[in-house]
């Protein structure tokens, strides 16, 4: 497999984007410095050489204008893929973004759809401080007409583009910076992988167990997958068994993935880098304990981004994020707590 | 209006300062970032977004504020700090995230906040425009002395934060002054892709208020025009929208290729900096002796460099120190 094509998440956005473009003249984008710049994640590289400035447009920094454009460009039959910068610039635009985007095909009774993708940057780990290091999952996911995808790997990156775009409602696209492949980030290995040259999608909806185990269940979305791989390679030279779970959409949520893993491990991980209290560890938790009380042999874990704002200094985001080790640390506390009665 | 001789030199002092600054934060922000530039990497991590070729406008502007005046800046703040009178060492610290930093390392290089002399910014775009409307409208409400400047990029004029707060300030008279620093970039696009009128300073006509442009980074011109819209706002007159033609000679942040600049560009702005322009017409034109120049800017630096010591040699937070401080 050594001579396998590996691209980077923002190479896979970027060609998923570009074999969308080529066969729907519907398709175009825009964000602020996606076109000469390519992104400055490099998620939208190429585009605009390939296919002009009219359908892939810089903007001004003028988010709940563009954001709102792009839906009613959707509605009147468009399929605009427009970027938010940062995820935490979502304060100058949500209005766009929940109250008209997720919201008018429900007024409408199904007349308007709105099939549009938002796609935008997330995490921190690089010390960019408090306004451009969130991960909001939790906030996107919270609120109804939207769906959210968020990859750990180029395979998923590729797939979920393609599939977000065809889409006939509108997703949030969160890509993780920590993943994008962007040397100047640092670069995660292991989201850089086999993407096939065709066009594919990846189910919205659907988790993928990242690796099988018998003992623990690690949830968790983007960045937290990687940390909860390493953490579980690590549990297994300690006699541990942990299974990993990718969550890829957080909605829709495949809770029948997660519920049938810990169904079988007996015990339960979330990793969350976005906030701890009233986001998507909460509810992965909630998930398993509506249904499967039973099955749990420990009570519930979750190693979350503390009710803090992201601090700047690395000493202190870095005590902050979760890591491999404190997942570790967790899972051999619940493997070694006595069965619950 | 030509300023005053020591106001003058306190100009030339602070542009040199800032410069200073920025080249010392250019090297060390790329300590530990080669061969590999990793943002992550080197004492100071993160985004860095520098000043160099900006500073006329916040000397220009400053030299008419009191530290009771108020400043909201961006993320590119470096100039307008050290022109407000923050204090180096405790910014520089800031820079580097050290425990004894402005913030205690909390805020970093885009957050810097100086109660002192009433300093403060966001790193979201045209954001310190509402807080600096806020400002004035409560110095209006205490009867207290005070105005507001608002410093914005080009790029923020399109922002709907700038808008609503012209019409705010507009409507209430409020004792602000929004300046904006046209370097006609706004990281990659251009300023006349980006804006639908060549100047922004003619949107103010739109709020009812006066507006000025000032091309050619004059920081004599800057300081006149500013002065007069300083002095109307004291005077309870309602807000000003100045537009300052100012050059970006650094990338949009460190790192930044460029490759967006039109080849010459660069050569062009590096012929005009300031600094050396301004040098030459205090000898002409106002009576300073090379000598005089050379002690205002050794001054200058030996204070750089003594902050950016005392941000080396300062011990870093405690890790846990970030689950403090989130209320008050
Ligand atoms: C609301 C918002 N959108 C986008 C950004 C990302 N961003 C940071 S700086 C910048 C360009 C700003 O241009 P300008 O206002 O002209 O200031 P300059 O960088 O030239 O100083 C952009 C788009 C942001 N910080 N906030």
């Amino acid at each position: 497999m050594e001579n396998e094509r590996k691209l980077t998440i923002a190479r896979a956005m970027a060609e998923a984007t570009a074999q969308e473009m080529r066969i729907d003249p519907r398709v175009f984008v825009m964000g602020e410095d996606i076109a000469d710049l390519g992104g400055v994640f490099g998620n939208t590289r190429g585009l605009a050489e390939e296919f002009g400035k009219e359908r892939v447009r810089d903007t001004p920094i003028s988010e709940t204008g563009f954001i709102g454009a792009a839906v009613g460009a959707a509605q009147d039959g468009m399929r605009p893929v427009v970027e938010l910068m940062f995820v935490d610039f979502f304060g100058v635009c949500f209005d766009a973004i929940y109250n008209l985007m997720a919201k008018n095909t429900y007024f409408s009774g199904g007349k308007f759809n709105v099939p549009m993708v938002l796609m935008t940057s997330t995490g921190g780990g690089y010390s960019d401080a408090g306004q451009h290091s969130q991960c909001l999952y939790g906030s996107f996911a919270h609120l109804p007409g939207m769906k959210v995808v968020s990859p750990s790997n180029a395979y998923d990156a590729k797939g979920l583009m393609t599939a977000a775009i065809r889409d006939p409602n509108p997703v949030i696209y969160m890509y993780h910076k920590g993943l994008q492949g962007m040397g100047w980030l640092g670069t995660e290995k292991g989201a850089i992988v086999h993407v096939p040259e065709e066009a594919y999608e990846v189910e919205i909806g659907k988790a993928k167990i990242a690796r099988e185990g018998r003992d623990v269940t690690i949830v968790s979305i983007a960045q937290g997958v990687h940390h909860g791989l390493k953490a579980a390679k690590v549990l297994a030279e300690q006699g541990i068994s942990a299974e990993v779970v990718d969550l890829r959409s957080l909605v829709p949520l495949d809770r029948d993935t997660i519920r049938a893993s810990v169904a079988k491990t007996g015990r339960l991980i979330v990793v969350d880098e976005d906030y701890h209290s009233f986001g998507v560890s909460g509810e992965i938790i909630a998930t398993v304990t509506e249904s499967n009380l039973a099955d749990l042999k420990a009570p519930p874990r979750r190693i979350a981004y503390p009710d803090v704002p992201i601090p700047f200094a690395r000493v202190m985001e870095q005590h902050c994020l979760p890591n491999a080790d404190k997942i570790v640390a967790t899972a051999r506390a619940l493997c070694q707590a006595p069965i619950l009665a | 209006m030509t300023p005053p001789k020591d106001t003058l030199a306190w100009m030339y002092e602070k542009m040199v300062a800032s410069r200073h600054f920025e080249e010392e934060i250019e090297t060390i922000y790329m300590e530990g970032k080669t061969p590999v530039f990793n943002m992550a990497n080197g004492p100071i991590p993160g985004e860095m977004h520098l000043s160099n070729g900006q500073e006329p406008v916040a000397v220009g502007v400053c030299a008419h504020l009191n530290p009771e005046d108020v400043v909201t800046a961006t993320h590119r703040p470096h100039h307008q700090a050290i022109a407000k009178g923050v204090n180096l060492k405790k910014m520089a610290a800031e820079i580097f995230g050290k425990a004894t930093g402005l913030s205690g390392g909390r805020g970093g290089h885009m957050h810097i906040f100086d109660a002192d002399v009433n300093f403060a910014c966001s790193g979201i775009i045209a954001q310190g425009m509402g807080p600096a409307a806020g400002a004035a409208l409560s110095r209006k409400l205490q009867g207290k002395p005070g105005v507001a400047i608002s410093f914005i990029g080009e790029g923020a004029a399109n922002q709907g934060a700038f808008h609503e707060t012209l019409n705010l300030a507009a409507v209430w008279k409020l004792p602000m002054v929004i300046v904006i620093e046209d370097n006609a970039w706004g990281i990659s696009v251009a300023k006349e892709t980006s804006t639908a009128i060549q100047c922004n300073a003619d949107r103010a006509a739109a709020y009812g208020i006066p507006g000025h442009y000032i091309p050619g980074n004059d920081p004599l011109k800057i300081y006149e025009v500013a002065g007069e819209a300083i002095e109307r706002a004291r005077n309870g007159e309602g807000p000003t929208l100045i537009e300052i033609e100012t050059y970006r000679l650094a990338g949009h942040f460190m790192g930044d290729a460029e490759g967006y600049r039109p080849e010459g560009e660069k050569d062009a702005l590096f012929a005009k900096d300031p600094i050396p322009n301004l040098r030459q017409l205090l000898v002409a034109e106002h009576g300073f002796a090379d000598a005089e120049l050379d002690a205002i800017e050794a001054k200058a630096r030996g204070e750089v460099d003594e902050a950016i010591a005392f941000a080396r040699q300062s011990p870093d937070p405690k890790p846990e120190d970030a689950l403090t401080a989130v209320f008050a």
